[in-house]
This record gives structure tokens, sequence and C-alpha cells, in this order.
């Protein structure tokens, strides 16, 4: 099993550089536009192990995602505030939901269709 | 003996990298009369054998985009959304009318993609992970195509011709990879090649930072 356990090693300590790769290929060291946290990492969760992180589990982690994005002075990305009025809106919290939703549309002006489209909807339901 | 693995671990994971032989450069006229802010992306259609291909793509293709200076609809919401308007599939939601794209989104854009291959083929002691993607983006005003390319990403992992070696590390990568959907990382070197190949990539968008550019 050592042997196993030498090579399993390695492979981790190869991931780093495969992720790295993308950005070789551009030649781009620069840094992300945004934070961007858990986003696409719950993206994939959703729809990859539902139910393993209901909407409260995933408020909490984008909460932590904005206090490092405050921090590390950085913008959150497109969606972000869309996504986290949703996953209040699926809690019950259509108050909360319209807060996050005005804060999209503040953020990126392009989203206000949609937004304004989504808090008709907190009304009718 | 410790060496002798590592050596082995490095030689038997070969990335190949394949880029679209194209030669002249993409005709950006369109994309240049129409250049967009806004980009929905629907759910890919997924012509691979793969059903968790389209929510493994889905959730890699916000990040390129919008570090690339566009405004990307949330695409779980967008999904749900349609869902629960009448459209339960991808390639129902790729049929929507243009018009009504804009009119409930306002979305200046949409990008449709889909998955030719996506996922890992496994051999004795080989597996191959390959995502093969062509995206089109089209604008809801005009119906025009702004914009369209395909990408195919491959990583290998293959053997050293030492057969005890070769069969540890094919149960170990095995492992790795079921417990976490290679293809999807793989999805992201995908994209790279498909948005950022020089003269047939995508153009930036306006939130992309002037002193990058």
């Amino acid at each position: 099993m050592e042997a196993g356990e030498t090579v399993s090693n390695t492979r981790v300590k190869l991931l780093p550089l495969l992720l790295a790769v993308p950005l070789l290929i551009t030649g781009c060291q620069s840094p992300y536009v945004y934070h961007w946290g858990h986003y696409e990492d719950l993206v994939y969760v959703t729809y990859a192990k539902p139910g393993k992180l209901p909407p409260e589990a995933q408020v909490l982690k984008m909460e932590e995602d904005l206090q490092k994005a405050a921090s590390a002075n950085k913008p959150v990305p497109p969606g972000f505030h869309a996504y986290l009025g949703y996953l209040d809106y699926q809690m019950g919290k259509p108050d909360l939901a319209r807060q996050e939703f005005e804060k999209e549309k503040v953020q990126f002006p392009e989203s206000t269709v949609f937004m304004d489209c989504m808090m008709t909807n907190l009304v009718t339901k | 003996m410790k060496t002798r693995h590592l050596r082995l671990g490095l030689c038997g994971l070969a990335l190949t990298v394949m880029l679209t032989g194209c030669v002249t450069p993409y005709d950006y006229t369109n994309f240049r009369a129409h250049p967009p802010r806004s980009i929905l992306v629907l759910p890919p259609l997924n012509e691979s054998t793969a059903i968790e291909g389209t929510y493994g793509y889905l959730s890699t293709v916000t990040m390129p985009l919008a570090e690339m200076g566009y405004y990307v609809y949330p695409v779980v919401v967008v999904d749900q959304f349609m869902k629960e308007n009448g459209l339960p599939t991808a390639g129902e939601m790729h049929q929507a009318p243009l018009d009504k794209i804009r009119d409930i989104f306002g979305a200046d854009a949409v990008l449709y993609v889909t998955l030719k291959q996506y996922g890992t083929k496994y051999q004795v002691i080989n597996s191959a992970t390959i995502v093969t993607l062509y995206a089109k983006l089209v604008d809801t005003q005009t119906g025009l195509v702004l914009w369209e390319g395909t990408a195919t990403a491959q990583q290998n992992s293959s053997g050293s011709g030492n057969i005890f070696a070769d069969l540890v590390v094919a149960a170990v990568s095995q492992a790795v990879n079921s417990s976490t959907d290679q293809a999807h990382d793989v999805s992201r070197m995908a994209n790279t090649m498909l948005l950022k190949t020089k003269d047939h990539g995508l153009l930036y968008g306006p939130y992309y930072p002037k002193d990058k550019q």
C-alpha cells in the first residue's frame, strides 16, 4: 500500500500545476477582476450533489465570500447578489431577496430587466 | 523507491492540448457592429454520453466570460426560471425565441454551447479525459451570429511501461477521477482555449479593465 500512497501524493501535488495550465496558455499573470469565492463551486454542488448543501449552508458560504471580497477590496462577480437573493427567496425570505436583487441592479445595471422580473415574482408568489 | 515513483507520476501524466487548426483570423464584423454588454448562458446541449456534463460544464463558464468583461446572468437562477416557465430541458431552452429572451432577461446576447464530447475513457492502464465544445454567441436584437468557435481539451494519464507501477497509478487515478469529475476541470481548459485563442477567441467586454488591454 506504501507504493500506492506515494503515487497518490504525487498526483495531489500535480493538481495545482494542472489548474495553472489555463493561465500559462493565455500568458496572463494578472489577478482576477472579481473575488470569486465559492460562487462557481456552489453552482457545481447544487447540480452534481443535490441536497448536499441546502440554501442555508450556501448562504453562509456566500456571506463569508462577501466579507473576504470587502477586505480584499474587490467586487463580487456578476450574478453573485442575484444568486444570493434567489437562495433567500427559497428560504422564504422575500425581503432579503429583494435587497440582494437591488444590489445586483446597482452593481450591474445590465441585470435590471431580469431583476425587476424576479421581484415581480416575489410579489405574486 | 520514492524518487522512482515521483518520476513515474510526472511522466505518466501527459497533458495534451489540441488547438483548432484554423489559419485565417475570425471575422469579427458582426461582433463589432453589435458589441454585447451582457451574455445569457443557457445550459449546454449535451451530445456526449455523460449526463453529468450539462451541469458539470455550466458551472465553469461564468468565470471566464465575466473576467473577460461581460455581465453574465446567474446561471442557476436562469435555469430554474426557465424550468418553472415551461422549458424543462436545455434543448427546449435553446429553442426559446430571442425576442422573449430579450424581454424577460434584457440580455444583449445568448451563448449557446454544445458539448460534443465530455468525459473520461478508461483502458486498463490509461485514461483520457476529453471535453469538446462548440459555442455560438447570438445577438438577441438582430439574430446575427456575433461569434462562434470550437475547442477540444484533453488530459491523458498513460502508462510508463512498468505494468505493476502502472496498475497502481491506474487504480489511484480512477479513484481520483470518480470522486472529482475530472471532465469538470478539463472544461475550464476547454473554455480557455475556446475564448482566449488569439484571432479566434471572444473579444473583451465593457467591464474588462482598460489597463489590462
